[in-house]
């Protein structure tokens, strides 16, 4: 009889969230146009994604060239009201707003990613591990250059970037100790044209290979033009650049995307900082192209090692630019460090712009 | 046979008012055009553009959020364009306002008081002032264009703010990333209904705007000033003969019109946005200028016209979420109510005429 009052109540109560409960609705602000091929259209797979192995339990939205600032609270209040049970802000600069908004719609689960305030318990925070890539075609620049010179396209001096270099010059460096790095900051994320202008400067200078942290594919087409190799960010930029691309850091937030959606669904969703890379399956390499298949093989063997946690990319002995010890032998970075990383390693030349 | 344009002897004064409502009806009518053409039904677009933002009590707070700074800035360029001085950069002048105003809390965070927030509306009106003399001391002295100088400021502005809130602004609490520490509460611009069924974000702001287009509507009808700024512009041959000196004009409109500039700068820095950032305008500098011209340069049309343009904002992205447009949708808007207001001001007040190029058939007889 209790067993069978029991199994009425479950019933009850499934059928009662299943009539209460329509399609869960997922909604998404990206800082850039879905076509820019870089940053918001990896982020805008991620919700194809969602969408593809969800199916009929979700419906989704987005929002485009959202600027950041005061746009952007009104445009995630905007999503609050309108029904979205979890809101995805792709930028960094969505910050405070994410967080202001979120205070007033305690319902409604938000996941901000790259920051690190969580002001409110249905605040996350979420990003990825790009360093880890960025040792790796450190390794593959090391392996492939025949002058020993890489040129970086850097956007902006901050912690995100900044490691990505660092992690870079420790790639190549575990190769060829005394390989060089020539980095022009042309402070924008998507600027084809000065991309354009720093990717010709630094082939000028006897670089043969490019790599940057911006999100336009025209230091690939300026590479090919000059038959020099480059690495696509963060989407597969092959099209551009078919015999030019070695290899690209490939951007994947749909893993993250469907589980953080589908927690909302089961009613599991909790408050969480997450920062995944290759093991989870955030961070991917592209095809190894236009390389001999030992140095494949060899970046293959890297992604691995890094991926079973097996080889750790900020481990010691690494000294900062001036020479004094940041790591020692054999110690790891703490994951605080590496988020507000401010300073070069030993072997960069220049210095940060502050 | 070739198009002329000739000046009207009269212009009724039905046509006067009802040009800028013609603009907007062109609008309308273009836009349902285009939303057929891009394949969704005209009036349950026109319906999500124009009339949803307009429905709830939030929306009707963001409005005025975005109302404010267009127009405390084209009551500024109201002034600068009826004297004939085209000041085209008042978007580098929101910005360096918003630098100057924003430099108070950001290298003394421990000011506190009810003197910090006046304060900074006067630092913001200084910055904004003293960007846009330059453009006309230049014209002033070298005779240079304006519209050129002060266009290319903006520029030099936005890459000095980059520059300060990477730099000697950054929050040094802040991970490193591009942007000011937050402003304390002394720093902020209240809101005006925060709580209950009214309250939204909408802050002092639009009442600040209120007051200049009153302030301004009436130093230009009704003072000598006013009058000196229109003669100026009108004709200024006439303004010399007035005795009215046409270099002191551009220093005064450039002047003013900075320092609104300036003022809606601080507006939006210590209302909307709380803090520094790399970029703090989504163009509201330039909108403005639209602002301004449907407003016929009159301050009080220009209120209504600054909320025209910020629906326009808010329905570009309420036609994205609800109908799945792009964002270009709205500047498509601004642009084609920009020309629909250009045409119907000119048919306003020239005539088309059809005219046969006598030169034209002299030259190819011989």
């Amino acid at each position: 009889m209790k067993r069978l009052a029991t199994s009425l109540a479950v019933l009850l109560l499934a059928a009662g969230t299943a009539a209460a409960q329509d399609k869960t609705k997922a909604c998404f602000i990206y800082v850039g146009p879905i076509g820019d091929f870089g940053w918001s259209y990896q982020h805008e797979q991620g919700r194809l994604q969602v969408e593809e192995e969800l199916g009929d339990q979700v419906e989704t939205a987005y929002l485009e060239s959202v600027p950041e600032g005061a746009d952007a609270e009104r445009a995630i209040e905007r999503f609050a009201r309108s029904g979205c049970d979890i809101i995805f802000t792709t930028s960094f600069g969505y910050m405070d707003a994410t967080n202001k908004v979120a205070g007033r719609f305690p319902d409604v689960k938000f996941e901000h990613a790259t920051g690190y305030k969580r002001e409110h318990p249905n605040v996350s925070t979420y990003n990825s591990k790009f360093y880890q890539g960025r040792y790796v075609i450190g390794q593959i620049a090391a392996e492939v250059s025949e002058t020993g010179q890489a040129g970086y396209i850097a956007s902006f001096p901050i912690p995100e970037v900044v490691r990505g270099i660092n992690a870079f010059l420790l790639g190549a460096r575990s190769v060829d100790p005394e390989f060089e790095l020539k980095i022009v900051w042309v402070n924008s994320w998507f600027d084809p044209g000065r991309e354009a202008d720093a990717a010709k400067a630094l082939l000028d200078q006897g670089v043969d290979i490019l790599t940057q942290h911006t999100d336009s594919t025209a230091p690939m087409q300026v590479a090919a033009e000059r038959g020099a190799h480059a690495f696509g960010q963060a989407s597969d930029q092959i099209a551009f650049g078919p015999e030019t691309q070695l290899t690209a850091i490939v951007d994947d937030w749909g893993p993250y995307y469907v589980e953080r959606v589908k927690a909302v669904i089961d009613g599991t969703w909790e408050q969480s900082d997450t920062w995944h890379g290759f093991a989870e399956g955030n961070v991917a390499m592209a095809p190894f192209t236009n390389m001999p298949d030992e140095v494949a093989a060899k970046a293959q063997e890297t992604v691995d090692a890094i991926s079973s946690g097996a080889l750790e990319p900020f481990t010691g002995p690494i000294n900062k630019q001036d020479g004094t010890e940041w790591l020692a032998d054999g110690q790891k970075a703490e994951d605080g460090e590496l988020l507000g990383m401010n300073f070069y390693i030993e072997g960069i030349d220049g210095s940060l712009p502050q | 046979m070739r198009l002329e344009l000739e000046r009207r002897p009269r212009i009724a004064w039905w046509a006067e008012l009802g040009a800028p409502l013609i603009a907007l009806a062109m609008t309308v009518v273009i836009g349902a055009i285009l939303f057929a053409a891009l394949g969704h039904p005209p009036l349950r677009a026109l319906h999500a553009y124009f009339i949803e933002p307009l429905s709830e009590i939030w929306s009707l707070h963001e409005l005025t959020i975005k109302a404010a700074p267009l127009i405390i800035i084209a009551v500024g360029l109201s002034v600068c364009f009826r004297s004939n001085n085209w000041n085209i950069g008042a978007e580098g002048q929101f910005v360096l306002g918003a630098i100057f105003a924003s430099a108070l809390p950001i290298l003394w965070p421990s000011a506190a008081g009810a003197w910090v927030l006046p304060a900074m509306l006067l630092l913001g009106m200084l910055g904004g002032a003293l960007w846009a003399a330059i453009p006309a001391l230049l014209k002033n002295r070298f005779g240079t264009n304006e519209i050129l100088v002060s266009l290319m400021l903006v520029y030099v502005a936005g890459l000095f703010l980059d520059w300060l809130v990477r730099g000697p602004f950054r929050n040094p609490e802040g991970y490193n990333f591009p942007e000011s520490r937050n402003f304390g509460a002394d720093a902020i611009l209240p809101e005006i209904i925060s709580t209950g069924i009214y309250g939204g974000r909408a802050n002092y702001g639009i009442v600040v705007a209120l007051i200049v287009a009153v302030i301004v509507w009436f130093m230009l009808a009704r003072t000598l000033r006013g009058f000196e700024i229109t003669i100026t512009g009108a004709s200024p041959r006439a303004a010399r003969f007035a005795g009215f000196d046409s270099k002191r004009t551009t220093l005064f409109a450039f002047l003013f019109c900075g320092a609104l500039a300036g003022l809606a700068g601080t507006v939006e820095v210590t209302g909307a946005i709380g803090q520094l950032r790399p970029s703090i305008s989504p163009g509201y500098g330039f909108t403005a200028i639209i602002v301004a011209f449907l407003g016929r340069l009159n301050p009080l049309a220009i209120v209504v016209a600054g909320f025209v343009l910020a629906l326009s904002y808010l329905g570009g992205e309420a036609t994205q979420i609800s109908l799945g447009l792009t964002d270009e949708i709205t500047r498509v808007f601004q642009g084609v109510l920009l020309f629909a207001v250009l045409a119907s001001d000119t048919l306003i007040r020239y005539r088309v005429r059809l005219t046969r190029p006598h030169y034209a058939a002299k030259e190819t007889a011989r």
